[in-house]
This record gives C-alpha cells, sequence and structure tokens, in this order.
C-alpha cells in the first residue's frame, strides 16, 4: 500500500479523507506522534482510572446517566421543543439547522449582522464538523480559538486529534516551536508556564476587543433552557462575559431533562473526561440577563444526519455519547494511530461509529473495522454505549451495501467469505477443505513446519507475523481414529 | 457427566493438539467427553465482517446440532462470546420462535472451558504438572465478554512446578481481532509489536491464554522473531501430568 499523496496536512473531511487503513499506514511511521499519543493517553487514562476507582457507586452512576440519555433520546422532539420555548423565552434565539451547509449559513448570516469582521471561540467540535472556520475565513472574517489545544491548532497549521484534548498529538517542545514563530518569541522556553503565560497574553487582547463569541455546547436543560459549558482554562468563562453576542452551535442530542440531570451528568463527564472530580469551570446561561453577559444570544440546533440516527434502533445509543474521550484513550488502535487517521474530528471508537453515520455511510465506510472489537471503549463509556454492537451493525451495513456490486464480487475478502460460508454449511465439505487446505499449504511451509510468507490477503498476515503449517491431522480425524480403535 | 466438544473450527484445523488436551484433561476428571462431527464454525468471522445473513445460517446449524447435549464445552472465549452476545440477535432479526426457544434452552449449557471446569465441575486442582516459567494473556472476550475473572488463575495456581509471571497491562488487546489482522494489518502490527514488550518483558517460557486466536497472533510474531518463547493453550498446560507430558509441537 502506498501512502497517500497528500502527505502533510490532516484532512478531517470524511468526503476527502483517505481510507483509514492508508492514513494509518502514513501515521505509523510518526514515531514522534505515537509517542506523544501512548504518553498523553496514559496520562489520562490513569487519571481516570483513579478517580473511578475511588466511587464506590460508579456502575450506578454510569446506569443513571445512560438512563437520562436514554430517556432523552426517546423523546428527543419533546424536550427541543421545551428547550427552544424557554430559551427564547429568556431572550435567546433559536434557529435549527437540518444540515451542515444550514448552520454555516445561518452562522455567517448573524456574523454579517453583527458586522462582525472578527470572533472568538470556545472549542466546539461540532463546528469542526461543519467546517466552520474554513467558511467564516472565506466569509472574510478571522477566527481566532481561544482554547489553549486549540491554539496550538491554529498556529501550527493542525487539525484536532480528540475530542477533549485536541492537541494530544503534540508535545511540549512542539508547542513552543510553534508559539515562538508564530508569537515572535525566539526566547521562549518549553516551560509549561512560560508557555501559558505566552498564550495568556496573546488571548488577552482578543477578549478585550472581539464582541463576537462562537461556542459549543456540552449540554441544553430543557426544563431552564440554558447552556452548559464545561472547561479547564477559563477562555470559556471569558468568551461568555466579555462579547455582545455569543452564538452557540449544538448538536439536537445535547439536550438533557431537567437541571438537576447535571449531578449525574457533570459527574461522569469529569471524571471520564479528564480524570478529575469536577472540571475547573462549569458554565451556565440561560438566553439573556440585563447588564450581564452577551445581550444578543442565538443557539443553532444542528441535525446533520442525526435524525436518521435516531430512526434506527440498533444505532440511536451512538447518540447517547457526551464527548468524553474516555473510549479514546482506553483504545488500542486510537493509542497506535491518534485521531487523524479517522479522517474526521470525531476519532477513535465513538468517531469509528458516529462518523459514518453522520455521512450516511457513503463516506468513512472503513471506519467500522478500524477495531478489533476488543470491547475496551464498551467498558469506559459512561453513558454505556455499546460500541462493538453498533460498528458490527455498521460493518453488516456497509457488507450489505457492497455485496452486490459487480467489482466486489472477485474481491478477495467477498469471495473469501461465500466460499467459507458454502464450506462451514456442511461437516462433509469443510472435511474436504481442511485437507485440501493441508495440501495447498504444504507449499509454504518451510521444513521448520511453519509458514513465512503467503500470498494475496494471507500476504497481510505473513507480512509481521509466521504462521504454524497445518497440522498433519485435524481434531476430527484424530477423534474418528480414536473411535475406530475404540479406546 | 457428558460434556460435548464444540473444538471450534481453526482449532480442529490448525490446534488439533488443543482438542486433545481438552479430551484428555476432561476424561481424567472423569467427564464422558463426545464429539459431534456435524459441527463445522460458529459463524463469529462472518458475523465480525458484517456477514449477517451467513453468520446467521452457522449459527442455526450449531443451535440445532446441540439442541439434547448435556453441555457444550468450548476451548475458545471468542466463540463462546459469539454465541452469547451476537445469536440472540441474529435468531431475532432472521430466525422464527423454534429457533429461539431452542437457542434458549441450550445457552445455559454452554461453558468455556475455565468455567466448565470452575463453575460446572467445581475443581480448580486438576492434579496438572507443568515446571516451566508462564504467564497468562486475557483475551478480550475472555476477560469482558465472558468476564472470566480469576478463573484461568485459580486453575494455574494449582498447576505443580509451575512459575506464574504476571503480565502487565493485562487488559490490553493484542491486535488480532480476526479480519482486522488482514483489513488493518499494519495497526494490528502495531498494537502487536506493543503488546509484545509486555509479553516479552515477562521472561517467561510461554505465554498461554484460554482462546488460540490470540496465542496464533502472538506465537506468529514470536516465531518470526525466533524469540525464546512458545505459545501453548491453557487445555495443553492443565493436561499435562507428570506421567503424561504436553506433547510437543514445532
Amino acid at each position: 500500500m502506498r501512502p497517500p499523496a497528500n502527505e502533510g496536512h490532516p484532512v478531517l473531511d470524511p468526503v476527502l479523507a483517505a481510507p483509514f487503513p492508508q492514513a494509518a499506514f502514513t501515521v505509523l511511521r510518526n514515531t514522534q506522534l505515537r509517542k506523544n499519543v501512548a504518553h498523553a493517553t496514559d496520562v489520562i487514562q490513569g487519571k481516570r482510572n483513579r478517580l473511578v476507582a475511588e466511587k464506590a457507586d460508579w456502575q450506578e452512576l454510569r446506569s443513571a446517566a445512560s438512563a437520562v440519555r436514554t430517556h432523552v433520546l426517546e423523546n428527543l422532539g419533546h424536550y427541543l421543543e421545551q428547550f427552544e420555548e424557554r430559551c427564547t423565552a429568556a431572550g435567546g434565539t433559536v434557529h435549527w439547522a437540518k444540515d451542515a451547509a444550514e448552520a454555516r449559513a445561518i452562522i455567517l448570516d448573524i456574523l454579517r449582522e453583527e458586522q462582525a469582521s472578527e470572533v472568538i471561540k470556545i472549542k466546539t467540535m461540532t463546528s469542526a464538523e461543519i467546517q466552520l472556520n474554513p467558511a467564516i475565513e472565506a466569509a472574510g472574517i478571522k477566527a481566532f480559538e481561544t482554547d489553549l489545544a486549540e491554539i496550538i491548532l491554529q498556529l501550527g497549521d493542525d487539525e484536532p486529534s480528540h475530542i477533549v484534548v485536541p492537541a494530544l498529538h503534540v508535545n511540549r517542545t512542539q508547542v513552543r516551536e510553534i508559539f515562538a514563530r508564530k508569537m515572535n518569541l525566539p526566547e521562549l522556553s518549553d516551560d509549561p508556564k512560560e508557555l501559558t503565560a505566552a498564550a495568556r497574553t496573546f488571548l488577552r487582547e482578543k477578549f478585550l476587543r472581539v464582541p463576537t463569541a462562537i461556542s459549543g455546547a456540552n449540554f441544553l436543560i430543557a426544563e431552564t433552557g440554558s447552556v452548559v459549558i464545561v472547561e479547564s482554562e477559563g477562555n470559556g468563562r471569558m468568551c461568555l462575559t466579555l462579547p455582545r453576542t455569543m452564538i452557540t452551535l449544538a448538536g439536537i442530542e445535547k439536550v438533557i431533562p431537567r437541571f438537576h440531570d447535571l449531578e449525574i451528568m457533570l459527574q461522569v463527564l469529569a471524571r471520564s473526561a479528564t480524570g478529575e472530580r469536577m472540571n475547573p469551570y462549569s458554565s451556565l446561561w440561560t438566553g439573556v440577563t440585563p447588564g450581564d453577559g452577551p445581550q444578543r444570544f442565538h443557539v443553532v440546533l444542528l441535525d446533520n444526519g442525526r435524525s436518521d440516527i435516531l430512526a434506527r434502533r440498533g444505532e440511536r445509543q451512538t447518540l447517547k455519547c457526551i464527548r468524553c474521550g474516555a473510549c479514546q484513550n482506553t483504545c488500542p488502535v486510537y493509542r497506535q494511530t491518534g485521531g487523524h487517521a479517522y479522517g474526521s474530528p470525531y476519532a477513535g471508537p465513538i468517531g469509528a461509529i458516529l462518523t459514518p453515520q453522520l455521512m450516511h455511510l457513503e463516506h468513512a465506510q472503513t471506519l467500522p473495522y478500524a477495531s478489533s472489537l476488543c470491547g475496551a471503549c464498551y467498558e469506559v463509556c459512561p453513558v454505556k454505549i455499546n460500541i462493538p454492537e453498533v460498528l458490527i451493525d455498521l460493518r453488516a451495513q456497509v457488507t450489505d451495501k457492497e455485496r452486490d456490486e459487480e467489482r466486489r464480487f472477485f474481491d478477495p475478502m467477498y469471495l473469501g467469505m461465500r466460499i467459507a460460508n458454502f464450506i462451514f454449511a456442511s461437516a462433509g465439505r469443510f472435511r474436504l477443505a481442511q485437507r485440501m487446505g493441508r495440501l495447498g499449504l504444504r507449499l509454504f511451509t518451510r521444513n521448520d513446519g511453519w509458514i513465512h510468507s503467503l500470498p494475496s490477503l494471507g500476504a497481510r498476515w505473513t507480512m509481521t507475523r509466521d504462521l504454524r503449517g497445518l497440522p498433519d491431522e485435524t481434531f476430527r480425524e484424530w477423534w474418528a481414529a480414536r473411535d475406530r480403535k475404540g479406546e | 457427566m457428558r460434556a460435548s466438544l464444540f473444538i471450534t473450527c481453526y482449532n480442529d484445523t490448525l490446534y488439533p493438539e488443543t482438542g486433545r488436551a481438552v479430551v484428555r484433561l476432561l476424561e481424567r476428571l472423569g467427564v464422558e467427553v463426545e464429539f459431534r462431527a456435524a459441527q463445522t464454525c460458529c459463524g463469529q468471522m462472518h458475523a465480525n465482517t458484517g456477514f449477517r445473513t451467513e453468520a446467521y445460517s452457522q449459527a442455526k446449524r450449531l443451535v440445532r446440532l446441540y439442541q439434547d447435549a448435556e453441555t457444550v464445552v468450548i476451548p475458545s472465549s471468542s466463540c463462546v462470546a459469539m454465541i452469547r452476545d451476537q445469536y440472540s440477535g441474529l435468531i431475532e432479526e432472521l430466525g422464527n420462535q423454534e429457533l429461539r426457544e431452542q437457542f434458549a434452552a441450550l445457552l445455559p449449557r454452554v461453558y468455556e472451558l475455565s468455567e466448565f471446569l470452575i463453575d460446572r465441575l467445581g475443581v480448580d486442582d486438576v492434579g496438572a504438572y507443568f515446571p516451566h516459567r508462564v504467564t497468562y494473556h486475557a483475551s478480550c472476550h475472555g476477560l469482558r465478554a465472558l468476564g472470566l475473572g480469576d478463573r484461568p488463575f485459580r486453575l494455574l495456581a494449582k498447576v505443580r512446578g509451575l512459575e506464574l509471571v504476571a503480565l502487565e497491562n493485562l487488559d490490553r488487546c493484542c491486535g488480532f481481532g480476526g479480519t482486522f489482522s488482514i483489513k488493518n494489518a499494519e495497526v494490528s502490527s502495531a498494537m502487536l509489536s506493543t503488546k509484545l514488550l509486555d509479553v516479552q518483558k515477562t521472561g517467561a517460557e510461554y505465554c498461554t491464554a484460554l482462546d488460540n486466536s490470540c496465542l496464533m497472533h502472538l506465537g506468529g510474531a514470536l516465531h518470526r522473531q525466533f524469540a525464546a518463547m512458545k505459545t501453548v493453550h491453557l487445555a495443553e498446560i492443565l493436561a499435562s501430568t507428570e506421567a503424561d507430558l504436553m506433547e510437543t509441537t514445532p
């Protein structure tokens, strides 16, 4: 396999991204990135495990969080309408966007109305999902990310690789290089204190100058019409207090019924996401309050394929996700490749099920196969999304879609699966296949009894692994012989 | 007690010594072992690759075949997990009421080998002798889907002469994942190389598990590297006694 031609800048657009195996092939050779990812995921996962272990009722909390999210999805229309009504009553304006293009258009209209030439942003993966920044820039408006990780990526012309820790693949030395170059600070050291101080100075001026802000949402509360943002750096709090106008972009699944559901959701989120008992900043706001914070407030509720996911009974659970990233940190695949190989802002196990569904399985069809089905993601998921189950469901959908395509008829994987099924349908055929396989593989078996090299799909195995040659006697032959001897 | 051995397609073909060891072990413990020659595959490969209809037809075959079996013993945790986690969905979608009932009746009688020994027979000391340094790899399906817990460790602790070395990062996948190792061979190999760091650090002579598929993966790489370690299914360790030592295989 050859590395993709567009090596360099990561592509997080599922329409344009290389298939996962091909993208992974390139990224696996980046030893610096693999070291950074392994180190960062180890640290976060270690903290998460310690804090989960101290909660004797963790499994009950998980069940409660899962129940809240399941209930919301079963009554999503009701809670969204309630949210709209309460948010509007509190002075907010609610917009509904059926897809990415519509969401971008709504946001651009608001920005034009505000006569904005600049906008400050709180970290939002939904914004990356609809590719908002390029659209804003194309309209001649400058977007400034304010989350430390997002600044690193924006200045470094890079893309997020994790939903909670977007610059997880970048280490301190690399951050220093980016800051020194882009902030023109040649004397900067890689001391975390100095680096944050540099970012702080860089940001302060923007907070004080730019009157328009864009955020995502961790939760929307139907009961009160409030929006909730949790964060660690205080940049969100700045964006929520200084600007004149706030635009919140949120997927329709982000709603929760009641204010007091936060008791459960914030506990599982902080522990799962960053390994903290509580996140440093939790900001809640409801519409507009005269003399306090943004005086114009818009919420853009984004569907972009979510209704279709909701309509599917097996896959609906995908929308329970609260974007904690715990599945990414524990995933043995993600830990090798990092996020960019997934070709979407949603990487790791949750990305492997969410992205192809958001794309109506027209793109990102290789993502459901980007898993060994080890189940570590399901084990840590604070809202109990059975990711392996959804992965298998999606594989079945991909297979059903592809299997009748003429060009797949002689595809070795499809051909092999059809032949295997024919063989497994009869013990007689299976015995015959075992004998033929033994004879055929003898050609490849060396005198140590092992196979070191195979052709076709087998080469994908023998590229790094030997295979023991088939024994002279299968188990069933041994059993039959033993039976005959009457042992 | 009668146990019907579902050997699994790949053990039958690639690792018959594991099947022979299960027979030797169970017969030594007084279990009457039978083998139904009509068996082939549980359907896991097809199911996990997205071929649901094919997986269903194999599931149907298996359920019908073992309807009247007293117990079914399977020396492969991933195949047991296939039956426990995926059969009901397949049969619900593609099967009829009769098959649903047959499956519900069969399910509680299906055992993974260590479950059969500890839960059904109530033994952890099977009288085994294996004078080697061994590390145990918890296959993902055994660990998470079946929740085998301390069963394999209880069995290993009673093997005379055996020195057990703990494997770090026990919960981490070896990267096999069935057709994943082919479709995503590069990532699978990267996962394998990470896993092998922990495995080789144990300094064990043997790496054991309750699933030959992980062992085929780990063992294939160990062999490629001329490493001083072999893989062996736990059944073969448990079958080994002073009078009847483990078979040697290439």
